[in-house]
């Protein structure tokens, strides 16, 4: 029986280098959220949801025989990562300043963002107000979550719904 | 010129393999829960693939400063903040239909769950 | 378990710190790293450490079920309603700069404040909603 908790913890560790992973490639507002969000909330709701069922994976213990089918995923996974790799020939270099995707939009936002917003973070001043809508849909998402959590987990004594 | 071509595109690559072990993870593995944990690692490395996309060499962080003379592109940063806090929505929703499915079926593993039969779960969810 | 009295005096310490750390992140965000999403986290993990350490009935006590659900849709009403103010003084749905202050920057820095603080109010309260129904069991 192998234990699911630790590979929570595991999870855990994972989110927090891929925060500092982040901060490496000076994305400080996404290593700020990666590491209060994924090392921080997703570790504790799976373990609350870890508190809820069986605590012990269950190892099948294979026969004798050869079969072919336990191999078929690992070359599923082979080949997808041949296609990728592939399709990666002719993407730009990586740090490359003339690529197209940093002379369309970035250098226009750089340069208007800190007299119409007021704002030294560029990223913020692009969240909240140039891409406004956006962020509206992303706090529909969240209060989605909350309502079908609600909806899903609690009961409701004698039709209070 | 096959060290520059490496040293190009490795972030791509390094991108991809963690995207592979993710979905790896995700067809293989019988139980509910790692196959969640197997979601978590596909969606950060395209995470990653995307911020290293937005990397210029000898930039700094997209926050004015007086010091500085080029700064990484912001868009990619704005487009993953809104997905990380997508993603521990979606978790947070497959966590609770793994918790319904445990009160009706019993078990989490995916092969008992299927070979399962519908009177076995009448008969559980009459108890 | 014998360790509780260290666990509740550091808790107790540390709570109200957090919550102000996480108050300073969602007002900073236009001067640095942070904004509204990463201090509704923080403000939403402190309701969790409650939970966490004193039981999840005490800290349901504190902070009860109904105000839960009510903070819920509050953060999404506030954006909302700035973009329907902005709407009424003639410009389009979220254009800041015809908010009636003394020039369009300044009314582009103010709603994006406003905006920060429903967004990190919406975020806290499902924080605190998630972990509370997943933890709660009903008898089961």
């Amino acid at each position: 029986m192998r234990d699911l908790f630790n590979s929570i913890i595991l999870l855990g560790a994972y989110s927090l280098i891929m925060a500092i992973e982040w901060t490496v490639l000076n994305a400080v507002d996404v290593a700020f959220t990666e590491a209060s969000v994924g090392a921080g909330i997703t570790t504790v709701i799976l373990m609350a949801a870890l508190s809820r069922v069986k605590r012990d994976e269950k190892i099948n213990i294979h026969g004798s025989r050869f079969q072919f089918s336990r191999f078929i995923p690992l070359l599923v996974v082979f080949f997808t990562m041949i296609l990728l790799i592939y399709g990666t020939m002719d993407m730009p270099f990586y740090g490359d300043p003339n690529a197209p995707s940093q002379t369309y939009l970035a250098p226009d936002y750089i340069e208007r963002s800190e007299h119409e917003t007021g704002s030294p973070n560029i990223v913020t001043a692009i969240l909240a107000s140039y891409r406004g809508y956006d962020t509206l849909g992303e706090t529909t998402v969240i209060f989605t979550a909350g309502v079908c959590l609600i909806l899903l987990l609690r009961v409701f004594k004698n039709n209070e719904r | 010129m096959m060290i520059e071509f490496i040293a190009g595109k490795y972030n791509y690559w390094m991108a991809s393999v963690l995207m592979m072990i993710g979905f790896y993870a995700i067809i293989s593995k019988h139980n509910l829960i790692k196959k969640i944990i197997g979601i978590n690692i596909f969606q950060t490395s395209v995470f990653l693939f995307y911020i290293s996309i937005a990397k210029i060499s000898g930039g700094t962080a997209p926050i004015i400063w007086e010091e500085a003379t080029k700064y990484d592109n912001p868009l990619p940063h704005v487009l993953i903040l809104t997905a990380i806090v997508v993603s521990v929505s979606t978790t947070a929703v497959a966590l609770a239909l793994v918790i319904k499915i445990y009160k009706s079926f019993g078990s989490i593993e995916e092969d008992e769950i299927r070979s399962m039969s519908v009177e076995e779960t009448a008969n559980r969810a009459a108890k | 378990m014998k360790d509780d009295v260290i666990i509740k005096t550091i808790t107790r310490i540390m709570l109200p710190f957090i919550q102000i750390f996480g108050l300073y992140v969602i007002a900073h965000g236009e001067l640095g790293p942070g904004g509204g999403f990463q201090g509704g986290v923080i403000i939403g993990s402190s309701i969790i450490l409650l939970a966490l350490v004193w039981g999840s009935a005490e800290a349901r006590d504190r902070f009860s079920q109904r105000f839960n659900d009510i903070l819920n849709s509050v953060g999404a009403l506030i954006y909302t309603g700035i973009g329907a103010v902005c709407v009424i003084f003639g410009g389009f749905f979220l254009e800041y700069g015809k908010l009636p202050f003394h020039s369009p920057e300044e009314g582009n820095h103010l709603g994006m404040f406003g905006i920060e603080i429903g967004v990190g109010i919406t975020v806290a309260a499902v924080m605190a909603t998630i972990f509370f129904e997943m933890s709660k069991k009903y008898d089961d």
